[in-house]
């Protein structure tokens, strides 16, 4: 059922809510099943797909600190055959958009991934140029404008879905980097994906995770993450999605103020599993309160004078 | 298998020695599904920590409605929740996790520390099979396990890091007697990793069917992070503790 108030078009999407679940903290939607009802929320974005499987990093991948926690992850994933043949079919069972994920080591990998993903049931792309556990790809193309401005060409140029393009917070100007991705054909940015960190446990002198560094996600990013798309809103016309620490409706409001058009939940869905939809009917209920008709009437709304 | 997320209601949360915790809860439709070596996930309303705390299931009862972890206080989670009162609610998802096959035969239990608390109700759901159960700790206080254990195992030994009760030393050196003077089909462990291997070694070499119970670092508890996942010796494929497990036969974690 589409619920008008809640209802909005991203990047040529869609959505019936404005709340997603965000890349690697949503599996492929399906493992919620039992908490939500999947064909009622925004959008699932897909764990990062690579062009070949990959096993991510060794050691301990996990480790909480205030307020959130760090990953080590690095991409596990089943690689992109076995997405489109065993895990896609049963995404199309599902009236929600998928918004794919995709990693590759270089510009004509992403777009060899795009091409290969211009298929049914894919609603768009999301272009993790950010992810900070990997070598290869990901970040390196993540904090240099030119180098996101090649991969974002060369995916628009493989397919007709929407494409967004998903910043690293680790830069010193990110508004370059939107701008860069949105002359290259972007139709939408998301931001921001984890912030690089560390712990060492003083006991053992050791890090708390076997890559050493990992990324931090959780409520300890979302000021961060908040700032990061209110100065990207002034600066590009594409939607935004926002993400970065959302845990509640409050959250997800505050980043809509700062000219998110729509919102994505990370590590708040390991907290609770029903985020994504309880987000959705906090804000249904803000829009109610202030008699507003469509969450679109809040985007970019704070009010600075 | 069916997951819930919850408000329980804590009935008991008491002191078992004193940094380990018995926490009864309220949780009719998880005590009703949960299966031995499942987990849950739990976590207060306004922790100051953020992940929930996975716990696995200690005991359930299907007509009191109710759910037992035992836990050790090891950290700001733990506290948290052993500062918690009768009466107050926490949050459960659950059940979590693959537990233990409940196959044909003798079954002899292996459990080291905290990893002794799901064979509890592993012993109890066998109760008719005449479950041995072998359990390890560092000094007598830390062999309390036994009063939870007694009511439902044929036998129990025990060992003890200090030899202050049972026999002295470590599980694995006492599990081929135990296999020599009883009749034993399969055997599951639960512990530290490096008592795990020990046991998968014993088992393998008697031909005894094992399986063994993981504990990893994980957010989410339902297969999406990725925390908790290693490469499976038998399968070659990637393995979640969370879901694919926690309990696996020996083999898929030890080769």
């Amino acid at each position: 059922m589409i619920n008008n108030r809640l209802a909005v078009n991203i990047a040529g999407i869609q959505m019936k809510t404005p709340v997603m679940g965000a890349s690697g903290t949503f599996g492929f939607g399906i493992e919620y099943a039992d908490f939500i009802d999947v064909n009622g929320i925004g959008a699932i974005v897909t764990k990062g797909i690579t062009p070949l499987p990959r096993q991510g990093n060794p050691g301990v991948r996990i480790a909480e600190t205030p307020a959130g926690m760090l990953n080590s992850v690095g991409l596990e994933n089943p690689g992109l055959a076995v997405f489109l043949q065993e895990i896609l079919p049963k995404l199309k069972i599902y009236d929600t958009p998928v918004i794919v994920n995709i990693s590759a080591g270089t510009a004509e990998e992403y777009g060899q991934m795009a091409k290969a993903l211009d298929v049914d049931g894919v609603a768009g792309l999301e272009v993790n140029i950010s992810c900070p556990n990997v070598h290869e790809g990901g970040i390196v193309f993540g904090t240099d404008p030119k180098a996101a401005a090649s991969v974002t060409r060369s995916v628009r140029e493989n397919t007709k879905k929407a494409v967004i393009v998903k910043l690293s917070p680790n830069v010193t100007d990110v508004v370059q980097m939107a701008k860069a991705v949105e002359d290259a054909g972007a139709d939408g940015i998301s931001l921001i994906n984890t912030l690089m960190g560390m712990a060492i446990d003083i006991r053992t002198q050791r890090p708390l995770l076997g890559n050493i560094t990992g990324g931090l996600s959780g409520p300890a990013i979302k000021p961060v993450a908040l700032r990061m798309v209110w100065q990207v809103a002034q600066a590009v016309r594409v939607p935004i999605i926002g993400l970065g620490g959302i845990v509640s409706a409050e959250d997800a409001i505050e980043f809509l103020l700062a000219g998110a058009s729509a919102v994505a939940v990370g590590a708040g869905n390991f907290v609770n599993p029903r985020a994504v939809e309880d987000i959705a009917a906090g804000i249904e209920n803000y829009l109610q309160q202030k008699k507003l008709q469509n969450v679109m009437e809040l985007v970019g709304k704070m009010c600075i004078e | 298998m069916k997951k819930l997320l919850l408000e329980a209601e804590i009935i008991e949360n008491s002191v078992v020695i004193p940094q380990v915790r018995r926490m009864q809860l309220r949780a009719p439709e998880i005590a009703a599904l949960v299966q031995p070596g499942q987990f849950v996930q739990v976590r207060k309303k306004e922790s100051t920590v953020f992940l929930r705390r996975p716990f696995s299931i200690a005991d359930a009862d299907t007509e009191k409605g109710t759910i037992c972890i035992m836990y050790r206080i090891i950290g700001k989670g733990s506290a948290e929740m052993a500062a918690m009162n009768p009466g107050e609610k926490i949050s459960v998802e659950g059940p979590l996790g693959t537990g233990f096959s409940l196959g044909e035969g003798r079954p002899l239990f292996v459990g080291g520390g905290v990893g002794i608390a799901p064979l509890i109700f592993l012993t109890k759901r066998l109760q008719q099979k005449k479950p041995i159960v072998l359990i390890g700790g560092k000094n007598k206080e830390e062999t309390f396990w036994t009063k939870y254990l007694e009511e439902y195992a044929d036998k129990i030994y025990i060992t003890t890091d200090d030899g202050s009760v049972g026999q002295k030393g470590f599980t694995i050196q006492a599990i081929p007697d135990l296999l020599e003077k009883n009749s034993i089909d399969r055997i599951a462990a639960c512990g530290p990793m490096i008592m795990m291997k020990g046991v998968a070694e014993i088992a393998a070499r008697y031909k005894k069917e094992c399986e063994v119970s993981m504990e990893k670092r994980m957010a989410c508890g339902i297969g999406v992070c990725l925390g908790c996942t290693f490469e499976g010796k038998i399968t070659g494929r990637r393995r979640k503790v969370c879901s694919d497990g926690p309990v696996f036969p020996a083999k898929e974690v030890f080769k």
